[in-house]
């Protein structure tokens, strides 16, 4: 199998998406044929706030050109409020980034809810141009 | 050679055709005879590029895009279309040789020389490598493909379009190039057409007639077959006969062959099914009403004027916009957005109101302004703002301090101004003056009406219907209709909104319940299931089954070189392609495969576990696997249907999914669920009117259930209600109530106590109840609680100091006692007082609709005495509205006064009370001499609903009331399983509100004591004891108090460990994702099962 030539940089994204919320956003992208460059590989937790520090900063410092989480938005967790924990672990994952000389905007935390496939897409795009603009991660060997 | 699960085949099973066997790029295959090479190169999920081919015309070979080289035994190979081209045995196919790829190459740049901007063509251009052409571009529309011309004549039988001439004179039109009465203008050849041509207009002059998609509201066209609304259940397309071709004239049938797996039926019927039952739950919902009834709003005469409901799917990011606000006459972003409520509510032909509409509207200017910009101009023109529900008054607020602007008015009319599309809302103000306003949109907040055909469907069941045509109930017995064993929910019964309709749908269930007790459980067959292999200790065997879903996946994917890809991957000793992994013939085969290969872990590569994974689990466990031995890629839904345009990328990626899912199931082990023993007994915590029905249901449903009152006597609140609106005797119905709840085998009444400790979880509380100096302990699975509420006590408006003022409840105590004897000539009453004040944010929700009855009773008491109510917005929603409309009628007089112009009580002169308010209709203060004055005072949660919320760690919302799981969905649940609410204690709300959710509570109470045991998730959080120091950080931020640590002594050193009680847990991983030792993981989701697949993902493939 030959890749189609691309002059471009083509990142590699680790994307955890909670089952609940995001996962079935990504879903209905999906089923709405919604289309967005293939550089994320999905791993569905069951929550966003399931996600240890050290799986990012290890994604991060191991090769992946960004890491994106993806939960319920603020209000809407299966669990009350794992989503809000997410996103305060993700101030100290910036701050561990920062220690290990990696772009905090490799890191992303974004809410999608289930109903909200165009936005999944979206994030997906927007990030990945600002991956692919960060260039390679240099922890890539 | 690759194993291949043909279970789609054409022809059908008992006719066993001839099998064909032939090789294709060196992979062997047998089709059965009658195939093209193109069909059994699908089969092994090669792709062929294509343009003229379709699955439901006959080969034409038109387009020469799939050619192959083919080689008969003995003679040598020759460039064919393989579209064309039979399978024959032994024939030997390439696809992939560099002869074929050069004269795909030639074809696809005569195609894209002819039509070069066409996008299907650059797609199967680009397919093969094509994007540029070196020959003179023709910018032609047409191919001559024969698609359209082939579909009219093959599937139409109409022949209405053909090809014309020869050579460089060739040209598809219709014969003699003119209009001609075959065609149908069903449209097929502008459907079929790679181009984009229209090729209708040539044919017909009849220009085609649309299907307009009910769901999206006419603003959308649908086809023939689909699926309605995305909700649907089951989730399956559904032929609308009257606009099917096929079924109205016998031609097309064309989903018939493209559907993969022959699901099309045209011969299936209407099929009357005769059901033996012991009860029936009606809930036929309600029908919108059609505004353009109303015909100077202008609904459907003017194109931007919409109801609500158009106006939600506007905003749908599903709907037909995309979630773009956009106006339907020139689809540009609206800047001034107009509501008019009560559209179809509180008319003379309808007496009621809607009760949703204020709050619909109100949520959809909020959700166009996120659209739109704050900048968004929304009004809304309306007669009261009825914010009556949880939290409905907040929103309201909030909503108006971001711009919503609340116009009172009388009802509007709508007019367009010539050649903009906008349109004029003329309305008369409070005090009737005339204004205007100019705006772009107009959303018509249309009403609720009862259910299309309601008397034949009332006839049908025979129940009686009420005044207005809603379903007949009563206070006391607010899900029963008319006939025994027939129970009613939702707006069928009376306009309301989602939490009043899932309390009233589980109140119905409560009283089936309690009627069909002796029955339940008896109609449910168990599944057995093989005893489970033991795989601890075994090296990982991995069987890897890839899907091709039809062409969903394998039109993108390279599916084939995934398997291949797959069988190479660690610990994997079996991989195959299936036509459909889902199919039931193919979970025969994977569970020979498991037996075959002895796989001890199976990965599927197909779509999404969250609609997929029960059913391979489920498989797994048919043949003795652990079904947590089970793994998903999901390669449809995160590759084929999203990088449509990037297949070698999407394959790429595919591989990526399945390494992953594979480097997962290697972590992963065997789950069982664990169980947590049921006490099928409850405890209901209050003796109100909310308590005792709980009680009496659950009992009904066959629980012990132990009532707690704090009170000596049963009855909570409802002892002061004297009378009610409609005629029915309150404590007639309250006496029958507690004697029932008294006279109760399975209840026990614990008057004058209280509760002093709460221990356990669902399944199995221990609660201490306090009652004369001892204590007892009881067992129980459940809680409800229903420790009611309060009346606010005023500290204004002489309340206290004056005899002549009362609360609405002392007045009704002394109509009741006293009937109409010494009723002054004016009474006065005073909405709000305590509700809706920057104390109390809420609204009381019931203080309108008591207003009303009493000022009712007063006029039938003594009809001379004057009544008026100085009230902000008069909230007597559903059919209180009719109670409204009457005492209008009998001259109660109603005054409106500003939320911050409070009406000021004093005595006058001569010792009488003086009611002065600020009258904003004639613009000056008004004062009344009243005789007396009757305050509507808020209610207010109970002190001891507090302590309780305490005890049993249920959290209360900012106003006192305890907050439920979810507002809209889950009403009387809590986050913590096994504990209910019901009544006052959740929210203001009136009697029939609290009987149908003290029925809910015990009907979700009683669902959960119907078990002997409640299955616990096997996902769950598991403590690791060699890691876990007892650090304890992880016991505060589990958001179900599932974890304790605890202590205990080994080796004579005191140790700390942490514990989870498992039926608490809901396997979320806070403490997973919190610990810092790696001492507790998610079961299923551990720590190194996440952490392979990302070291898979950094694998490149």
């Amino acid at each position: 199998m030959t890749l189609e030539l691309h002059e471009e940089f083509e990142p590699l994204i680790v994307t955890f998406a909670c089952n609940w919320c995001s996962y079935t956003g990504a879903d209905l992208a999906g089923v709405s044929r919604l289309q967005y460059p293939p550089n994320a590989r999905i791993i569905r937790v069951m929550c966003s706030g399931m996600i240890h520090p050290n799986l990012v900063v290890d994604a991060l410092t191991k090769g992946a050109d960004g890491v994106l989480i993806c939960g319920c938005h603020p209000g809407d967790c299966h669990y009350i409020d794992g989503n809000l924990k997410a996103e305060m672990r993700a101030d100290a994952i910036k701050l561990m980034l920062e220690d290990f000389g990696i772009e905090e905007e490799r890191f992303r935390l974004e809410w999608v809810s289930a109903s909200e496939g165009p936005r999944f897409a979206q994030v997906m795009r927007d990030f990945t141009e600002q991956v692919r603009q960060l260039g390679v991660n240099p922890f890539r060997s | 050679m690759i194993d291949l699960n043909v279970n789609a085949q054409k022809h059908e099973a008992h006719e066993r055709p001839r099998m064909i066997g032939l090789t294709i790029n060196g992979q062997q295959l047998e089709v059965p005879d009658g195939a093209t090479v193109l069909e059994a190169a699908e089969r092994l999920g090669i792709k062929i590029p294509t343009l003229c081919h379709h699955k439901a015309l006959l080969p034409y070979g038109a387009c020469r895009l799939c050619l192959v080289e083919v080689e008969t035994p003995g003679r040598s190979a020759s460039v064919q279309a393989s579209c064309q081209y039979p399978a024959l045995e032994g024939l030997i196919v390439r696809t992939d040789t560099p002869r074929i790829a050069r004269a795909r190459k030639i074809v696809a740049e005569l195609l894209l020389a002819r039509c070069p901007d066409a996008p299907a063509v650059q797609q199967a251009a680009a397919a093969v490598g094509v994007t540029e052409t070196r020959i003179t571009k023709q910018y032609d529309d047409c191919i001559y493909c024969g698609l359209c011309v082939r579909m009219c004549e093959e599937r139409m039988g109409r022949a209405a379009v053909g090809f014309s001439g020869r050579g460089p004179r060739r040209a598809v039109e219709p014969p003699y190039g003119k209009h001609n009465e075959a065609c149908w203008t069903c449209r097929a050849c502008d459907f079929v057409c790679p181009t984009g041509r229209l090729v209708s207009p040539t044919t017909s002059a009849t220009p085609p007639v649309p299907i307009p998609s009910d769901f999206d509201r006419g603003l959308t066209n649908r086809p023939a077959i689909s699926i309605m609304y995305p909700q649907m259940v089951p989730n399956r397309p559904a032929i609308d006969a009257a606009s099917c071709v096929h079924l109205q004239t016998g031609a097309c049938g064309v989903c018939q062959d493209v559907c993969g797996v022959r699901a099309i039926k045209f011969d299936d019927t209407e099929q009357a099914v005769e059901l033996q039952v012991g009860a029936i739950v009606l809930a036929p919902g309600y029908e919108l009403f059609d505004p353009r009834a109303k015909g100077n709003l202008g609904y459907r005469r003017f194109q931007n004027v919409v109801s609500a409901a158009d106006f939600e799917r506007i905003l749908s990011a599903s709907g037909p916009f995309g979630g773009h606000v956009v106006r339907p006459s020139d689809h540009t972003s609206p800047k001034r957005i107009a509501f008019i409520q009560c559209v179809g509510s509180r008319d003379a032909e309808h007496d009621w109101c809607s009760s949703i509409c204020c709050m619909y509207a109100t949520k959809e200017c909020l959700i166009a302004k996120e659209h739109c910009g704050a900048e968004l101009q929304t009004d809304i023109f309306f007669m009261d703002a009825r914010a009556f529900g949880k939290g409905f008054e907040a929103y309201y607020q909030r909503a108006a301090a971001q711009g919503v602007n609340y116009i009172r008015c009388r009802p509007p009319m709508v007019e367009e101004v010539p050649g903009t599309g906008n349109l004029v809302v003329k309305y008369l103000t409070e005090n009737d003056t005339k204004a205007e306003r100019e705006y772009d949109l107009v959303v018509l907040s249309t009403g609720m009406l009862p259910p299309r055909n309601v008397r034949e469907f009332a006839k049908t069941f025979d129940i009686q219907l009420n005044e207005f045509d809603f379903c007949k109930t009563t206070t006391f017995d607010p899900v029963a209709s008319s006939r025994e064993g027939i129970f009613v929910c939702g707006p069928f019964t009376e306009p309301k909104d989602i939490p009043e309709t899932v309390m009233q749908a589980s109140g119905a269930s409560s009283k089936v319940l309690g009627m069909l007790r002796d029955v339940r459980g008896t109609l449910i067959a168990p599944q057995i299931y093989p005893p489970e292999r033991d795989v601890a200790g075994q090296e990982p065997r991995v069987g890897v089954f890839v899907c091709h879903c039809g062409t969903n996946i394998a039109g993108v994917v390279d599916v084939t070189s995934v398997a291949e890809y797959a069988r190479n991957l660690p610990n994997v000793v079996y991989a195959e392609t299936n036509l459909y992994t889902c199919s039931t013939d193919t979970q025969e085969r994977i569970k020979e495969k498991i037996r075959e290969h002895q796989l001890n872990r199976v990965v599927v590569a197909s779509c999404s576990p969250r609609t997929h994974e029960p059913l391979f689990r489920n498989t797994c466990r048919e043949v003795g696997l652990n079904p947590y031995l089970f793994e998903m890629a999901n390669i449809r839904d995160q590759c084929s249907w999203v990088h449509m345009r990037e297949p070698a990328r999407a394959t790429l990626k595919s591989k990526d999914l399945v390494r992953m899912a594979v480097a997962k199931a290697r972590l992963l082990e065997p789950l069982q669920k664990g169980a947590a023993p049921v006490q099928k007994a409850a405890l209901v915590i209050g003796g109100g009117l909310a308590g005792m029905t709980s009680a009496l249901d659950l009992a009904e449903q066959g629980y012990e259930v132990s009532l707690v009152e704090r009170d000596t006597a049963l009855g909570g609140n409802l002892r002061r209600v004297h009378y009610l609106g409609n005629g029915e005797d309150p404590q007639a119905a309250l006496r029958a109530l507690v004697a029932k709840v008294v006279a109760h085998a399975r209840i026990r009444v614990f008057s004058g106590a209280t509760i002093q400790a709460v221990e356990g979880s669902v399944g199995s509380f221990k609660t201490s109840i306090a009652r004369n100096g001892s204590v007892e302990r009881v067992e129980h699975g459940v809680v409800i609680v229903a420790t009611g509420a309060t009346k606010y006590q005023p500290t204004m408006h002489l309340y206290g100091e004056d005899a002549r003022v009362l609360t609405q409840l002392e007045l009704e105590e002394r109509l009741a006692t006293r009937g109409g004897e010494g009723l002054p000539s004016t009474v006065v009453m005073i909405q709000c007082v305590g509700s809706r004040d920057e104390e109390r944010p809420y609204c009381s929700r019931v203080c309108c609709s008591e207003a009303v009855k009493n000022a009712l009773k007063i006029k039938e008491l003594s009809p001379r005495t004057h009544v008026y109510v100085l009230y902000r917005d008069i909230r007597t929603y559903g059919f209180r509205e009719s109670a409204y409309t009457q005492a209008r009628q009998r001259g109660v007089v109603f005054l409106r006064h500003e939320d911050n112009r409070k009406p000021v009580v004093a005595r006058g002169a001569g010792d009488e009370l003086v009611v002065s308010v600020y009258d904003p209709q004639c613009e000056h203060e008004v004062t009344i001499d009243a005789g007396l004055v009757v305050l509507s005072v808020a209610t207010v949660p109970h002190e001891e609903t507090k302590a309780i919320a305490q005890l049993l760690k249920i959290p209360l919302n900012q106003d006192g009331y305890l907050l439920e799981a979810h507002m809209k969905l889950r009403p009387v649940d809590f986050a913590t399983d096994g504990i209910f609410v019901a009544g006052l204690a959740h929210s203001p709300k009136s009697i029939e509100e609290t009987i149908i959710q003290a029925s809910a509570a015990a009907a979700r109470a009683g669902a959960l004591l119907s078990h002997d045991a409640i299955e616990l998730e096997a996902t769950l959080s598991s403590v690791v004891e060699e890691t876990c120091d007892g650090c304890a950080y992880c016991v505060d931020p589990c958001p179900f108090n599932a974890i304790r640590l605890i202590e205990y002594v080994r080796a004579g050193a005191v140790k700390k460990i942490i514990e989870v009680n498992e039926a608490l847990c809901k396997g979320c991983g806070t403490c997973q994702a919190t610990c810092p030792k790696r001492g507790v993981f998610i079961r299923g989701f551990t720590l190194d099962q996440i952490a392979a697949q990302v070291t898979a993902a950094l694998e490149a493939s």
